[in-house]
């Protein structure tokens, strides 16, 4: 399993912090949820995945080192999406569709057939590309609901759903009306409340299939400068179709093509040398 | 440069266009004509023998005197459909979630929807029938009881409720599914503090239009409540309901028990009326479709 001493010594620390600060804080505060922690790795062996007799991963693997941000990019149809839901295992949800190949968290295979699903995915957060808080929750409960969702007993709820908030830098903007609807909520917001959801279960990892497709550009900016932050304590995998984007968060980029991976390399070298043929044609937008 | 012009909407086109508008609203208004002379039936005949006592005596059953009031058979038939929809509602629902949650494709499921589209289209009578020769011929619990009327309007209700409520279930976003199942979630829990919480506007919709459908059933009651006129909370006694009460009122040689009859139906048709209005108001709260 994993290791997980910072995590415990969490509660005493925020109240350490004393009463809540009445200033709006606009920016993510990341301290909210500790300190930087060393995050887990994820490795990915020859993985194949299959939409039934579509064969849409190929032999893929990639290495995505703690506490970075990987970018996942390439045309539609690649497979990006399929990778990441992988990961999580989510990829098996739909019907018709497996998945073949070994992924470790680290040294624990996410695939052994002994290992219990969900709890995978509470390790494996994962955000999507529309925003989706439930309808029926107030932005108070969208929060908690992973923590109640799993079953997971919280002695501090309110401390660990405020602290949440405020690490996506939303405490500021909801803090007045912790119980009014979540999908009241303007596109931007709920989107980085359904990542104040996903940091509130405490992952290792953090998949994020292209989050700012769906919003505008200044909600963008916010969710980038976001992710920036979270790689302080999280592993990040990000999915997207804007290469600024990945020019601008990603440690590491990877780029996709029909199921298979044509380079991996530092965000640097894709965009500027990139050593195949095909990533300098796509990321100069001469196809895709 | 010539100006530019639209041809005009020839005079044949006029004609077909009026025609065909006053074909239709002829239609609509013959259809409404059936609607309309019931209500207006029911109150012209009914309101009159509406009085203090028509909700607060039992029928007397007698020729002469006093005809009394419907008063058990307001109270039985409230009785034998809540019954009903303590055994129906969650059944129902079960069977939906089934459906949408756990069978979706399979080829037991698709044998399910097409038996619970069978018998969406069984008689009511048949129900009785069946009620009758299993419950009521074999002495289960005595002969005629509450009950079995309830468990008869129970299985009509059934497939109202498990087609209605399907329809609702598919209506919740399947990415709130995904948000809980990624967030590790396991399907029960889902369903519960998911699923269920969202669909459930659409959920008591769909209920409310089965036990409206429930409540004026006669032919379920027949065989298997059938009626005391005298008012019980037992329901493992005969038992009265408005439907039963209408029935044989009807058949009566006084005027004065069959304007009581009329009277009861609308009473009857009022209950039925509230239950759809506090269904369409429910359902207009819903956050889905």
């Amino acid at each position: 399993m994993i290791p997980s001493e910072t995590r415990s010594k969490e509660p005493t620390m925020s109240t350490a912090r004393g009463p809540v600060p009445d200033q709006e804080e606009a920016a993510p505060d990341l301290s909210a949820m500790g300190e930087r922690r060393a995050g887990h790795g994820i490795t990915v062996n020859g993985l194949n995945a299959y939409y039934g007799a579509q064969h849409a991963v190929k032999n893929v693997d990639i290495d995505f080192p703690a506490n970075e941000v990987t970018a996942i990019i390439g045309p539609s149809g690649s497979g990006k999406s399929t990778v990441v839901r992988c990961i999580n295992r989510m990829h098996e949800e739909i019907p018709g569709a497996r998945a073949e190949g070994s992924i470790k968290l680290d040294e624990l295979d996410v695939y052994d057939p002994g290992v219990d699903l969900t709890a995978v995915r509470r390790m494996i957060g994962m955000v999507f590309q529309k925003p989706n808080p439930f309808p029926t929750m107030s932005i108070f409960d969208n929060v908690a609901a992973g923590l109640r969702l799993t079953g997971t007993k919280s002695d501090n709820l309110r401390e660990r759903v405020h602290r949440s908030l405020r690490a996506v830098g939303l405490w500021g903007e909801v803090k007045n009306r912790l119980n009014a609807p979540g999908i009241g909520l303007s596109g931007g917001q709920q989107q980085r409340l359904c990542i104040a959801r996903t940091v509130a279960v405490e992952p290792e990892v953090i998949l994020m299939d292209e989050p700012c497709s769906a919003l505008d550009p200044i909600a963008t900016l916010k969710v980038e400068e976001l992710i920036d932050e979270l790689k302080a304590r999280y592993t990040i995998v990000i999915v997207t179709h804007n290469m600024q984007q990945a020019a601008r968060v990603a440690n590491s980029t990877v780029f996709m093509l029909d199921g298979e991976v044509v380079e991996h390399a530092p965000t640097n070298d894709i965009f500027t040398n990139p050593k195949d043929e095909r990533t300098e044609r796509y990321v100069t937008g001469k196809f895709g | 440069m010539s100006a530019l012009s639209l041809p005009e909407v020839s005079p044949r086109r006029r004609r077909t266009d009026r025609i065909m508008r006053g074909v239709m609203l002829a239609a609509t208004l013959l259809a409404l004509v059936p609607l309309v002379l019931v209500i207006f039936y029911l109150l012209k005949e009914g309101l009159g023998s509406i009085n203090g006592a028509f909700f607060t005596q039992d029928p007397s059953g007698s020729f002469f005197g006093n005809v009394g009031g419907v008063r058990s058979a307001i109270l039985g038939s409230v009785e034998i459909v809540l019954l009903a929809t303590v055994i129906a509602v969650p059944i129902g629902i079960g069977v939906a979630l089934y459906l949408t949650e756990y069978g979706t494709d399979s080829r037991f499921a698709t044998v399910v929807r097409y038996f619970v589209d069978v018998m969406t289209g069984v008689p009511s009578i048949v129900f009785g029938l069946f009620i009758y020769i299993s419950l009521v011929l074999s002495h289960v619990g005595g002969n005629f009881t509450a009950w079995k009327g309830s468990v008869a309007l129970a299985l009509l209700m059934l497939p109202i409720i498990i087609r209605s409520a399907e329809v609702v279930l598919l209506l919740v976003p399947a990415s709130l599914r995904e948000a809980a199942l990624a967030l590790g979630a396991p399907r029960w829990r889902i369903i519960r503090k998911v699923v269920l919480p969202t669909a459930a506007p659409g959920l008591v919709t769909g209920s409310l239009l089965a036990v409206a459908r429930g409540m004026g059933e006669t032919a379920p009651l027949l065989f298997t409540a059938a009626g005391a006129s005298g008012l019980t909370f037992s329901l493992s006694q005969q038992m009265n309901s408005l439907p039963l009460q209408i029935y044989n009122d009807v058949l009566s040689p006084r005027s004065a028990i069959v304007s009581q009859a009329w009277a009861a139906g609308l009473t009857l048709v009022a209950m039925v009326l509230i239950l759809n209005l506090i269904a369409r108001a429910i359902s207009r709260r819903s956050r889905v479709a």
